[in-house]
This record gives structure tokens, sequence and C-alpha cells, in this order.
């Protein structure tokens, strides 16, 4: 992009985190972002909690002892969510960014139908299968 | 039938102002009065000096692009009734600096635009700049980009894009778009060099199909399907499996058509 000499307009981060009246995919690129954020935080964490093994025992323990308790269970729990939508969205996104499910270049006639309604089935298709897992997942984590 | 309809309006005088501000006008409402038509009125009646671009009012210049109560459209088509609301609040397109009031800059878009070569790109240039016949395509093959081709370049979808709003490195949707335009059009042989820049970080792979600019698009071009399709060429690309071809060839002139009696000859050129 070229410098300009206007006073700055762009949205930044409210570009993708103000929903207001968009439709189902922005929420769900929201989401997806959202949770790859979490997931990551989650990541850096458990590097974090298991390297501690390198220095010795006792450090070890020390470790898994403050990351116990219920509000870390929670905190797991919430990450196998996010790993669930994150991805299954993702083999979504995959499919789409092969061009699959995208529909063919048409004859642009009013009203317009685009590939994001071309795609929802997708969509819907893969927030049914990431709740399934969540479901299951929760059963099995909390159902006893 | 509402008799008013009032209008919010972000202004913004670089000469005047240290931050845009709304302000608030009441207009009379007439049926069929487009959100542009009421501009005009609040400039008759509140604010001469009230900026935007227009032309042609037909939705077919892509210069009265702004953002109408939350959403990008074009002002001249876009009915003030179909908003269902009794304000309307207009505000240039984000994610392009504020000359003044609603005038978007809009020249880094098409700096970018222009710097992934919007064109067709042939190895025989004395054809293209001095051509002695069409080139060869088929009505399928015009399929193809036909659609991304009625793109007039208004800008909603930069401003509907949420990774646009946050990564100015992003091409955004409507450069993108244009290039697979070209990229898919059978006259063209200019792949490998847009592919220098659209496989680096400003080109499609930012692009994860959130959907709005195509949900926002006033004709229907659909620049997600364009930036998916363009990322499924620059996969089959890097496994060499894209369809490597000459462009199209130039049209062989009919050899055994004869003209039809009766039919007269055309006017003398006049130019």
């Amino acid at each position: 992009m070229l410098e300009t000499k206007g006073r700055p307009n762009r949205l930044g981060l409210w570009g993708w985190l103000g929903g207001g009246r968009w439709g189902m995919e922005r929420y769900l690129y929201t989401l997806h972002r959202v949770t790859g954020l979490g997931l990551l935080a989650y990541f850096l964490l458990h590097i974090v909690v298991t390297s501690s093994r390198a220095f010795s025992q006792g450090a070890w323990e020390e470790a898994m002892a403050r990351v116990s308790g219920e509000i870390f269970e929670v905190g797991e729990y919430l990450v196998f969510l996010a790993f669930a939508f994150h991805a299954v969205n993702g083999i979504r996104l995959l499919l789409i960014e092969l061009g699959i499910g995208v529909g063919q270049p048409i004859e642009p006639v009013y009203p317009y139908r685009t590939s994001v309604d071309v795609q929802r089935p997708l969509a819907i298709g893969a927030l049914a299968v990431a709740a399934v897992i969540a479901i299951l997942g929760t059963l099995s984590m909390w159902g006893e | 039938m509402m008799k008013d309809v009032t209008y919010r309006i972000r202004l913004f005088d670089p000469n005047r102002d240290s931050e845009p501000h709304w302000e608030a006008f009441t207009i009379p409402y007439a049926p069929g009065m487009t959100v542009l038509d009421g501009l005009w009125k609040v400039k008759e009646l509140h604010a001469p000096g009230l900026a935007w671009r227009s032309s042609c009012r037909m939705g077919v210049c892509g210069s009265c692009g702004m953002l109408i109560n939350g959403k990008p459209g074009l002002a001249c088509n876009t009915q003030i009734s179909e908003l269902h609301a009794l304000t309307v609040a207009v505000a240039p397109l984000p994610n392009f600096d504020i000359i003044r009031d609603l005038v978007p800059d809009l020249a880094p878009m098409f700096g970018t635009h222009q710097a992934l070569l919007p064109y067709v790109i042939r190895e025989d240039v004395e054809e293209r700049e001095n051509p002695t016949a069409e080139f060869w395509q088929s009505a399928h093959e015009l399929e193809q980009y036909l659609q991304f081709s009625y793109c007039i370049k208004c800008g909603c979808c930069m401003a509907a894009c949420p990774t646009f709003a946050t990564d100015a490195l992003y091409s955004g949707p409507m450069p993108l778009a244009q290039a697979h335009r070209y990229n898919s059009d059978t006259r063209d042989g200019g792949f490998a060099v847009r592919k220098e820049v659209l496989a680096g970080n400003a080109g499609p792979w930012r692009c994860h199909y959130a959907g709005e600019c195509s949900r926002v698009c006033p004709k229907g071009v659909d620049p997600a399907k364009a930036i998916q399709l363009m990322k499924r060429e620059l996969v089959l690309d890097l496994l060499h499996l894209r369809k490597q071809g000459c462009p199209a060839p130039v049209a062989k002139k009919p050899t055994e058509i004869k003209r039809r009696d009766g039919v007269p000859d055309a006017p003398a050129r006049t130019v």
C-alpha cells in the first residue's frame, strides 16, 4: 500500500472483533482467530510446564502443582472446546482455500448468490461436527 | 410513511478539525429517495460545505462507496426505505484514510491494483499493440473470469475486510480479485509475473474467508471466490499441476464463409 496524507481511518482490531451486522462466516472468522490465540497461549504454557522437568524432579512437581486445581481444569476444558472448533473449522478453511465448495464463476444476477452462500452447508456441517466432538469430550471429562 | 429522515454524518475537515465528529441533519423524505439523493438534500438545506464523491448515480462508476448504517455500500443504489430506519448514519469507507468528510483516499488501493499488473500480458507485444485480429477464446473460457471483470473499484470490499482492517500489508480483496481475473483469462500469459507478488506476504494467503467482501459487493463480483480460486491455482502451480499453455492464439479469419446476397456494405469509416 502507498503512503497517504489523509487522516488514518483503519478499523484495527475492531475490524474483526466488532461483528455487528455481519454474516455467519464473519463470526466463524473471529472465533477461529480467538480460539487460535487461546490454543497458542495453552501451547506456550504447556512448553513452560513440561520443560521444568529438564531442571529437576522437584521443579517438575512444583510446576505441576501450580497448574492443578479447578481453574486450570476449567481452562483445559476451554482449550478442548477451542481445539474442537479450531480443528474442524480449519479443515473447512483448507477445503475452501483449495477452491472446494465455493462454486465456479457465474454470471452475477441480482439478488447475487455469492460463494459464501454456496459454502454455507460446509460451514454448518463443520459446526455440527465440532459440536459432536465437544459434546463427546464434555461427557468424557465431566460426565462421571 | 415517514415524512422526514435524519442523516447522521461523520464530518472531518483537515483544515479545521483534529478529529472526525458526527453531526445530525433532518431533511424531508420522498419515496424512492436514495442515500445519495439525501446527501444532496443535506448539502442544499444544511451543509453546503459537505464533501463526497459521486458521479453516475446508477451504480456503475463506483465513486460513492461509503459506510451506510454500518455497512459499506454505494450511496446511489441504496434506497433509504430499504434501511428500515428513521436515521441514516453515513461515514467514509473505513480502512482508507479520510481526505475530507465522506471522501476516502483510494489512491493506495489503486497503487496495489496497479502493482498486480491488471492487464493482459503476452510475449507477442506487436500483436497486442497493433492487433490484426481477435484472440481466440471460447464461451466457457470467458465464463472463468467474466464475473470478476464486473468490478467497479468502489472499495466497499476493502472497507468490509476484517483482515485488511488490521493488516496494511495485505493487498485486499479488490486488487487480488482483479489479479485472478487476468490470471484466469486464457488470452493472458502473466501468471508467472504476478505470482512473484501473490505468493508473498501481501498475497491471497492472508485471506481467511470472512466472506464480507462478497457480501457487500454491489456488483456481485464475489472477490472471496476469486481469492480462493487463486489460492488453488497457486497450490497447483507449486505442485507443477497447473495447466501450462501458450496464451490464446490469434483467431484465424474465416475462409469458408460467403457473404449473403443483398447484405449492404458497412458505411465508410468516419474516424
